[in-house]
Formats: C-alpha cells, sequence, structure tokens
C-alpha cells in the first residue's frame, strides 16, 4: 500500500510537470484526486489495513495528496502566467506607428503674441480697452496735438474716409477717449488694428497691429515709464535682455524715447539683422504732452502720465524669425499650422 | 541729413574720436545717427605718383609702358589709357591695392609686359567729373593743382577723399537741426565743448553802388511771407566751386554744379536756410513782389512743368508775373545760366503750413519745401545772406552790391517758458541741482532768468515747461535716469465681453478651426462675388476716399468674402482641408458725418472630406452650448444669395436673428475657383453675447430611475424633424430628461415621398419613479401631437 502510494505520487508528479495546458491540468486533477482518481481508489482499500499500520498509511496518503495539489496549483500558476504573457506578447503593437490626432485648430501668431501681452499687462493692473477703427479725426489726431496743418500727417500717410473721419492711424484715440470717460488714476493698454496708406511688401502692410499704453496718475514720472517699459521688454525677451532709452519725437508726448534692445544675433557689435547698429528698436514712449491731458479734462498740474506704442507685426516676425509680413495676411495653413 | 564731420569741425572743437563713439553720444542725446560712412575706406595702397617716362607697347598699338615715380621707387605700369603724359601727377593703384566695389589689383602681365599696379580714373576711385570738373570721366585722372601731389602720398588724403559723413534721422520738429550748424551745437551741447558761429563778413566792391540801383521788394502778404531778404551780385563769373567746396557738398550728397548754385546748397547745408539765387535780368522792371497767386494764374517750373496755381498760394512775382513758387520751386527762366552776370539771392521766411499744402497741391516736394513746412526761423536769413555774400567774394564769383533788402514781419519777442528745477526734476524723476540744468540749456543757447526758460528763436519746438524738461533729460542722460515700479495698487480684469471673446475663439480652435486675420477694407468686386444682388443694403459701405487701389477701397460690410478669399488660397494652394475662423470686425455705415456701426462676427469657414452641412452645424450648435446661448433655432433658409437654398439654415433666438450658416452657393464657389463643396457660419457676436446665460447652474443627480422608450413615426418628406422634435418636448413636459433623433429613413417599406424618423426618449421624474402609466400616458399624447402634424406612429 505504501509503495502503491509512492508510486502514484511520483505517477502523479511526472505526469504533471508533462501537462501542457490548463485543460490537461484539470484532467490530470480528476485523474490523482477525483472521486473516481487513483488516489481516492487506492484510499477505499484502507479498510484492509491494521490499526496500526492506518495512520502511517494515513498520513502518508494525506501527505501525497498534498503534494499532488501543491504541485498542481503550482503548474497551475505557471501555466497561467504562461498564457498572460504570451497574450501581452500576441498583443504587441508598432508603437511608432502615428497617433490618432484630435482636429484641434491653431492660434494665430498675432493674436498668441497679442495674448501675452494682455497677460503680462493684466498681471501688472493694466486694463484693456478697445475702440473704434473707423475714427474721427479728432481723436485721431487733433487731441493728440496734432492739428491740420501739423507736418506729423504727412508722415502718417492716412486713409481718409471724409475730412472729420479716419481709418485710425494709431490706436492712441482710444486712450484720449479713455481720458475722457475715466478719472484718474488710468491703467490701460489698448491694442488693436491701425492702417496707415503703405504699400504692401514684405516688410509694410496698410493694416497692421499696435498695442498702446496709457498709465495716468499724481506723481508719475519719467523714472516710472523707464522701470514699467523695462519690466515689459524682459518678460517678453527674457531677463538678459538689454534695453537702452533713446530720445525721440512725438507730438502728444514731451519727454518722448525710443525704446531699442540691443541685437540678440551680435551682442551690440553691428551686424545684418540690426543694420549694423547693434540695437533695434522695438517701441515709442513718453510722458503724456500736458496739452493732451488738459484736452481731455485732465489737469496736467495735478496728474502726470507716460505712454507707449508697440507694432505687433514687426515683433511677431522677430519672434519667430518670419521673414516676410504677408505671411500673416495670407492665412495659409502651412503657415497657420506652425503655431 | 547727411553731415560732413570736417565740415562741422569748422564750428566745434571736438577731439578726435572713432566716429562710432560719436555716432553713439549723438544718437544717446537725441539726434539719431542712421549710419556712418568714412570715405575712401575702400580704397587702400593708392598712391600719388608722376610719370616720368613713357613708352610704346611693342605689340600693342594702344597700350602705353609708363615708368612711375611713388617716392620711394619707380615702378612700370602698364597703361591703355591715352591722355597720360610724361610728368603728369596720377593716382598710383600699386600692387596689392584694393579699390571700390572691392577690386582687387595685382601685378601681372599685359601681353607679356610686367605691370606692377594701374593709374586710376575717377570712377575707379569712387568719383565722378562732378567732384574734380577739370577731370576727363574716360581716361586717368590727371591730378590738378588743388591736390597734394607730394609722391607717395596716400590718394585719399591727396585729394581729399577722406571725410566721414554721419547720416542723421533728424526729426519733424528739428528743422533747426537740418544743417552743420545745427548739428554741430548738438555735438557740442553733448560732449560739452564751445560752439563758434563766426559772423559772416562781406566787404562790398566798395564802387559807390547801391542795391536800391537795382531791386525793389514789396510783401504784400506778411503772414505767410515773414521775412524776405535780398542781396545783389554784379559781375558774375560764373565757374566750378573750389576743392573744398566740392568736397563738403559730395559729403553732404550734394552733387556739385558751379560756384554760384553750389554757394546756395553750400549755405543752406550750413545754416538750413534755402537760399534761391535768380538771374535779375529776367526779373520785369527789377521789381519783386511777394504775393498769393492770381485765379488762373500758371507757372512753368524750373522742372519744365506747367503748373496752374490757386490764389492760396504764395508767389514771387515781378512787376508782371510769377517767378517762382515761394519756398518750393523757381520758374522756368530763373536758374543760373552761363551768361548771367547780375543775380540777386533770396534769403526768405516762408510760413510752414502754407508752404506744406501749396507743395502738396502742387505734388512737388523739394528740398526747399521740405525744409521750410516744418517752421523756420526768420531770424537766420540776415546770416546765410551774408555768408552767401562772403562765399562770393572769397569765391572771386562776383562783385557784391553794397546793401540788402529786408522786408520783416517776423515777431520778435521771445518765448517765455516757466522754468521750475524742482517741477523738473519730480517730473522726470531725477534729483540734480538747478545749476546743473542751468548748464544743460547754457549749452543749447536757452537762457534762464527769473525763473523763465528763454529759448533761441530757431527753437520752435520749445514752448512748454515740458519741452524744457526734456531738454534737460536728454543732456542729463535718459540712461541715468532710474528705473522705478508703478506706485499704488491696481487690478486689471478682462471684461466678461473679452472672456467672452477669448472662449469664443478657445472653442473654435478646439473644435478643429484655425484662426485667420484679414484685411477690414475689401474691393467691392467681392460683393458680386458672393452673389450680393445689387440692391442688398450690404452694398452699402464706408468709402475710402484715398485708397492705396480698388481692392482695399471700402470697409467690408460682411466678412464672408474674407474668408472665402482665405479658403479659395488655401484651396489653391493645394491644402486638402481646411477649417478656419475669424473674430472678425464689420463696417456698417450710419450716417456721413457719424462714425460706422463696428460690429463683431465670429465667422467659421470650411471644406474638405470631414464636412458636411451637419458637421459644421455641430460646430455651431457646440459653440452656442458652451457660451451658455440656449433656445437657438435653426429654420431653413433660401433666400440667402450666398448660401445653397437647400442647404442654408438662419439661427434665430426670440425673433431675433444671430446668425447664417450653411453650404456656399455653387456659383459663389466657382466665383472664388474652389472645386469642392464649401461651408461657412456667420454669427453675431454682440448678439450671443447678449443672450449667454451668465452662470453655470447646477443641477442635483437624479435619485430615481429613468424609462426609456423608442419611437418611430412616418410623415411627409418634406417635414422638417424640428417640427417633430417641437411636439415630443412640448407633449413630454417635465418628464423629458433627453431626445435623441437615431434613424432616418427613406425606401422599402416606407410609401415615396414619405420619410421614417425615429427617437429615442428618455422620462424621468425628479421625486418618484415613473410607472408604466405615466409612461405609457405620456407617450399617448405624444403620439396624438405628432398625429395632429401629420405624422403617423409606426407601431
Amino acid at each position: 500500500m505504501k509503495s502503491a502510494l509512492e508510486a502514484i505520487g511520483a505517477a502523479a508528479r511526472e505526469q504533471l510537470a508533462g501537462a501542457a495546458d490548463l485543460k490537461a491540468l484539470e484532467e490530470l486533477r480528476i485523474k490523482f484526486l477525483g472521486k473516481k482518481g487513483e488516489l481516492t481508489a487506492l484510499l477505499k482499500q484502507m479498510g484492509g489495513l491494521s490499526p496500526e499500520e492506518r495512520p502511517i498509511i494515513g498520513q502518508l496518503a494525506n501527505q501525497v495528496r498534498q503534494e499532488i495539489e501543491e504541485e498542481i496549483a503550482q503548474r497551475q500558476q505557471a501555466l497561467k502566467s504562461a498564457l498572460a504573457q504570451q497574450k501581452l506578447r500576441e498583443e504587441a503593437l508598432d508603437v511608432t506607428m502615428p497617433g490618432k490626432q484630435l482636429p484641434m485648430g491653431h492660434q494665430h501668431p498675432l493674436s498668441l503674441v497679442l495674448d501675452e501681452f494682455k497677460e503680462i499687462f493684466l498681471g501688472m493692473g493694466f486694463d484693456v480697452v478697445q475702440g473704434p477703427e473707423v475714427e474721427l479725426d479728432y481723436y485721431n489726431f487733433e487731441a493728440l496735438n496734432i492739428p491740420k496743418d501739423h507736418p506729423a500727417r504727412d508722415t502718417q500717410d492716412t486713409f481718409y474716409i471724409n475730412d472729420n473721419i479716419v481709418l485710425r492711424t494709431q490706436t492712441s484715440p482710444v486712450q484720449v477717449r479713455t481720458m475722457e470717460q475715466r478719472k484718474p488714476p488710468i491703467r490701460i493698454i489698448s491694442p488693436g488694428r491701425v492702417y496707415r496708406s503703405d504699400a504692401v511688401d514684405a516688410t509694410h502692410s496698410p493694416i497692421f497691429h499696435q498695442i498702446e499704453g496709457l498709465v495716468v496718475d499724481k506723481g508719475i514720472t519719467m523714472a516710472d515709464l523707464k522701470g514699467c517699459l523695462e519690466t515689459v521688454v524682459k518678460r517678453i525677451y527674457g531677463d538678459d535682455a538689454v534695453v537702452r532709452f533713446r530720445p525721440h519725437h512725438f507730438p502728444f508726448t514731451e519727454p518722448s524715447a525710443e525704446v531699442d534692445i540691443q541685437c540678440f544675433n551680435c551682442k551690440g557689435e553691428g551686424c545684418r539683422l540690426c543694420k549694423g547698429e547693434g540695437w533695434i528698436e522695438i517701441l515709442g514712449c513718453g510722458m503724456v504732452h500736458p496739452k493732451v491731458l488738459s484736452g481731455c479734462g485732465i489737469d496736467p498740474e495735478v496728474y502726470s502720465g507716460f505712454a507707449f506704442g508697440i507694432g505687433l507685426e514687426r515683433l511677431v516676425m522677430r519672434r519667430f524669425n518670419i521673414d516676410d509680413l504677408r505671411l500673416f495676411y495670407d492665412n495659409d495653413l502651412r503657415f497657420l499650422s506652425q503655431f | 541729413m547727411d553731415l560732413s564731420m570736417r565740415w562741422m569741425r569748422d564750428f566745434v572743437a571736438l577731439d578726435e574720436m572713432p566716429p562710432r563713439a560719436f555716432c553713439e553720444a549723438l544718437t544717446m542725446s537725441g539726434s539719431k545717427v542712421e549710419g556712418y560712412k568714412v570715405e575712401g575706406s575702400d580704397i587702400k595702397n593708392v598712391v600719388v605718383g608722376q610719370v616720368t617716362a613713357m613708352e610704346r607697347h611693342p605689340d600693342s598699338d594702344h597700350l602705353w609702358i609708363c615708368q612711375v615715380d611713388v617716392g620711394t621707387e619707380s615702378v612700370q605700369i602698364v597703361t591703355g589709357a591715352q591722355n597720360v603724359h610724361q610728368g603728369d601727377y596720377v593716382p598710383v593703384a600699386k600692387h596689392n591695392s584694393l579699390l571700390p566695389g572691392g577690386h582687387k589689383i595685382t601685378k601681372g602681365k599685359l601681353r607679356g609686359v610686367e605691370s606692377c599696379g594701374m593709374l586710376c580714373s575717377l570712377g575707379e576711385l569712387g568719383l565722378t567729373a562732378h567732384d574734380f570738373p577739370y577731370a576727363i570721366e574716360d581716361g586717368i585722372f590727371i591730378l590738378g593743382e588743388d591736390c597734394d601731389r607730394t609722391l607717395g602720398k596716400e590718394i585719399q588724403s591727396a585729394i581729399g577723399l577722406n571725410d566721414t559723413c554721419v547720416e542723421f534721422e533728424i526729426t519733424s520738429n528739428r528743422p533747426d537741426c537740418l544743417s552743420v550748424t545745427g548739428l554741430a551745437r548738438e555735438a557740442a551741447a553733448t560732449f560739452g565743448v564751445p560752439f563758434t558761429l563766426p559772423k559772416p563778413e562781406v566787404t562790398g566792391c566798395g564802387d559807390g553802388d547801391s542795391i536800391e540801383n537795382h531791386l525793389k521788394v514789396d510783401v504784400l502778404n506778411g503772414d505767410l511771407c515773414l521775412r524776405y531778404m535780398a542781396a545783389v551780385v554784379k559781375n558774375v563769373k560764373i565757374g566750378p566751386s573750389p576743392r573744398w567746396m566740392r568736397e563738403r557738398l559730395r559729403a553732404s550728397g550734394v552733387r556739385p554744379i558751379n560756384n554760384i548754385v553750389d554757394i546756395t546748397n553750400y549755405v543752406m547745408l550750413e545754416y538750413g536756410q534755402p537760399m534761391h539765387a535768380f538771374d535779375l535780368k529776367y526779373v520785369k522792371d527789377n521789381h519783386i513782389v511777394v504775393r498769393n497767386a492770381a485765379a488762373g494764374e500758371h507757372i512753368t517750373t524750373l522742372d519744365g512743368v506747367e503748373r496752374a496755381l490757386s490764389p492760396e498760394m504764395l508767389v514771387i512775382a515781378d512787376a508782371q508775373s510769377p517767378s517762382a513758387v515761394a519756398g518750393v520751386m523757381g520758374g522756368e527762366y530763373s536758374g543760373i545760366q552761363d551768361d548771367t552776370q547780375t543775380i540777386v539771392f533770396e534769403s526768405a521766411c516762408f510760413q510752414g503750413s502754407s508752404v506744406r499744402l501749396t507743395a502738396k497741391k502742387l505734388g512737388m516736394r523739394t528740398e526747399s519745401s521740405g525744409r521750410f513746412e516744418k517752421g523756420l526761423d526768420p531770424n537766420t536769413c540776415p546770416l546765410a545772406l551774408a555768408r552767401a555774400c562772403q562765399l562770393v567774394e572769397q569765391l572771386g564769383a562776383g562783385d557784391v552790391v553794397a546793401g540788402v533788402i529786408d522786408r520783416d514781419h517776423s515777431c520778435h519777442e521771445p518765448r517765455k517758458i516757466p522754468f521750475d528745477s524742482h517741477w523738473i526734476n519730480s517730473f522726470i524723476g531725477i534729483d540734480i541741482p538747478e545749476s546743473q540744468m542751468v548748464e544743460y540749456l547754457r549749452r543749447l543757447e536757452v537762457e534762464v532768468k527769473d525763473g523763465f526758460a528763454i529759448p533761441p528763436t530757431y527753437r520752435a519746438d520749445l514752448e512748454h515747461k515740458a519741452d524744457i524738461a526734456e531738454e534737460v533729460a536728454r543732456l542729463y542722460g535718459y540712461d541715468k535716469i532710474p528705473t522705478t515700479a508703478l506706485r499704488g495698487l491696481a487690478e486689471g480684469r478682462p471684461t466678461p465681453r473679452q472672456q467672452f471673446d477669448r472662449k469664443a475663439s478657445a472653442l473654435c480652435r478646439a473644435m478643429g478651426y484655425s484662426e485667420i486675420c484679414t484685411y477690414t477694407f475689401i474691393s467691392p468686386k467681392l460683393y458680386d462675388k458672393i452673389n450680393l444682388p445689387a440692391q442688398s443694403p450690404l452694398r452699402r459701405s464706408v468709402v475710402i476716399s484715398n485708397p492705396l487701389g480698388e481692392d482695399t477701397s471700402i470697409m467690408r460690410t460682411t466678412a464672408l468674402p474674407s474668408m472665402l478669399d482665405v479658403l479659395a488660397r488655401n484651396y489653391s494652394n493645394r491644402n486638402l482641408d481646411a477649417a478656419l475662423y475669424e473674430l472678425a470686425v464689420e463696417f456698417l455705415p450710419t450716417s456721413d458725418n457719424e462714425l460706422p456701426q463696428e460690429k463683431p462676427a465670429i465667422v467659421l469657414g470650411a471644406y474638405g472630406k470631414d464636412w458636411d452641412f451637419y458637421a459644421l452645424k455641430g460646430s455651431v450648435e457646440t459653440l452656442l452650448t458652451q457660451l451658455g446661448v440656449e433656445d437657438a433655432e435653426f429654420a431653413p433658409c433660401q433666400d440667402n444669395p450666398s448660401y445653397h437654398p437647400g442647404r442654408c439654415s438662419v439661427l434665430t433666438a426670440g425673433g431675433q436673428v444671430l446668425g447664417v450658416l450653411g453650404e456656399i452657393h455653387p456659383a459663389v464657389c466657382e466665383n472664388y475657383g474652389i472645386e469642392v463643396r464649401v461651408y461657412a457660419a456667420q454669427l453675431d457676436a454682440d448678439a450671443l453675447f447678449a443672450l449667454r446665460s451668465p452662470e453655470k447652474k447646477y443641477v442635483p443627480l437624479p435619485k430615481f430611475p429613468a424609462s426609456t422608450r423608442d419611437l418611430a413615426v412616418t410623415c411627409d418628406d418634406t417635414t422638417p424633424v424640428a417640427q417633430l422634435r417641437k411636439v415630443i418636448r412640448q407633449r413630454a413636459g417635465k418628464l423629458l430628461e433627453q431626445l435623441e433623433l437615431f434613424d432616418v429613413y427613406k425606401g422599402a417599406q416606407i410609401p415615396e415621398g414619405k420619410k421614417s424618423v425615429a427617437y429615442s426618449l428618455v422620462l424621468r421624474a425628479a421625486d418618484h419613479t415613473l410607472t408604466v402609466e405615466e409612461c405609457d400616458k405620456v407617450m399617448a399624447s405624444i403620439f396624438q401631437g405628432l398625429a395632429e402634424v401629420g405624422a403617423e406612429v409606426r407601431r
């Protein structure tokens, strides 16, 4: 009996090791451990054993059963895991195949950069104000200290609707309208489309965009102007941007300045990019002319302010190395989808 | 303005310094330098030589073999020029020399004979016969007595081709800086060195003659002619001007002509005062009248063009007819000819805006008008006139007749501007002593006295105390002004409208549309292209009176043509699919002297394989939902001429039109050259903004289960499903949670002219579980309602 048990144990171990799949394993479990299985059949013969032998054989039988069960469990585990592995292998994909694209649209580079500007200025406490593009001559010129015969009118080639109405040549009229409506303190930017009668070429367009800004309060100084614009320029061009303020002339500011940044290509040595000057002009600014303030009903003896204007197209062109301004208005998707 | 550094040094004792440092300093003090050019810097190793011997080339009938003494040695040079003689002084480009245009000269053999360089012509040195009138252009430049003929001397200094010219960008408020003296004054102020302007001395010919014997002047309009001065020069000897004068004119970008013309240009460049010289024999009755033109009067100007004058224009006339347009251009016969014997120098000051308008109206902007229109100083007239006479004597160009004529209508009252150093300090944000400010102003010849700053008369731009602050600030240095942060709290925030636009824009992109940016002015022909009927009110546009061309001549009343234009461009550029949007502005005229209404629109446009009417409509629906616009209705629209009559819908809410969408009319596509179906939507952004629900509302999640019922009806093919939907919603009332159309079928089992429409309904009550009876009751009511509109329920 003992040897028969050991024989069953050995046979089970051998056959289980050869079980190829879970089904074969289950068949072997039934064959050895089932109600009609070999071990059960053998144990049925236990009745014929002596009382001394019975516990010994009983213990051995349990041991054999336990061994077989463990073997089955182990084998089952191995087969399952092999199966899972195989499934994973079969499911392997070519991960270098292209992904499924969601059809996302692209923001126009001009509005993309304009949004960045708005963020910067909102963070500095500026409101964004808009105004009409077809504008009264008064707001576009006269209120800005540019009377009818002023030579500056020649330099800003203006589109006229009639004697009193023009296509705005700058977004400054929005500043005038704001000053008429709001009392200081005022901190605004007025971005938008402006019009000048320049023929279209790689660097000119009769329609382009400006971002102008205005700050009016008690005690605003030119040092504030410098501080504010230096912050903005560094936010746009990076903290290592070198900025210079140089005197200039605009009819609506006094003192006036233009702001240059040192050419990032040649670091001020002079190269083709900066036309040998070492500096690139990026914006115009100045202290609001007292005549402009008083014309808007703000007492220049009490308040002072500064204003600035930035051309958006040139800035975006430099930012992305775009060499032709016409691309902005052609709206070719091969261009747009790069942004 | 091109400035000759050599000329400038007549007036300012400036240390030698690299041109770059000079330019940098002037730029930072307010005179912006565009660039500079060192004359002769592109010439190397070219020296003065003398031809000591010449013989014919043995193998050529035109080449000469010259022995040339270049100081340190004698070199052999072969030349093909025929104007060289033994003893001539010539420019010699030695072996390894460089000429303008990057031409390199090395020794070589010409038909077997060694040539160790080249003899140069004017052209090869970058010059013309205007620079050296005695030299010929198609031969070697034989150096005259006006050149330094030291053998071996570097050619640049030998012939005076060694000036430095600095190009300035002068702003319109500083006409005084369009002159050598003006810029010299700025340079002196910038570097803090003395500026001296010598008073021109005229000796006169001393023959007892007087100007009254030659000329009488009357100024009839003293408002437009602030000052008119004249001097007379007789026994004029026309000839070339001396080298130093030609050199300076050349460096300033002016071509030398003859001594008299050169003097007028020289004085204009030196003082910024336009000068006019004209032949006295063409002045009828020797009487000059400065007056307004008579109606119908004409003048043939120096350029040979006959021009019609109008009464607001100021002319210089003789007893009979106009001989010059004041400050703009002289008349045909006024120029200096070779036989001119007596001339008049005119040094006048005309009112700026009058000159500007006249020049503009006549379409001839000249050097002279460009200066006058900026407003010149009447006090420069006598200086400039004396300088011209002084130069005449210096050049031996004629005899200056004693006396000048001076008709002065200008105001000599000095301008007084309040000066307050505390205010300047606090306005600029600096802290410098008053004495320092006074010193800066002194350098600019602005006198500070009794709390006032008194600017010189040539500084018409200084009017206000802010102008004085700028003068102080720029000489102190903008770069030395500190930078401070804005004080005080301020909160910037986008307005609800700006947030709305931004959200609409982001939504369009999320749905796959890319943003475009188009011109707001268009061609009126585009209205034809989108099939607008002749009587359409949209054809009434704001018209630009001076457009660049017809293509950009009117402000658009609809942004659709712009969108189609961009789609067409993308189509012709072979972009297979396109989905685009624009937050556009449309301009609707009101009355003539009022500003137009600027109406913002959201415009969508698309073509390509993924697009059909329902894809476009889905975009619009998503946009509306996401923007919080509820209860919008889509109705068929057959009468929009730009759209396919069977595939166009008008979008309304409570009777208000919000926009239109659909497939673009095939004829319009054809006009644009697009051969695929195009879809577009135009939405009124203001209306959508007004209708949006401001806040999102939370509804608690349902506590009771829902019942789902399906429903299919047959109805006329022409019945819009919106009608069925409306009935179902009405009848189901509050219990209807969801209604989805899942099938529309035509064909077998459905009679001709009919369609089957199937819906899935989700019914739910908020407060209890719906019973079967309740659901049946609702469905029965729906069936009845559908039957009333001719839709029969299929069982």
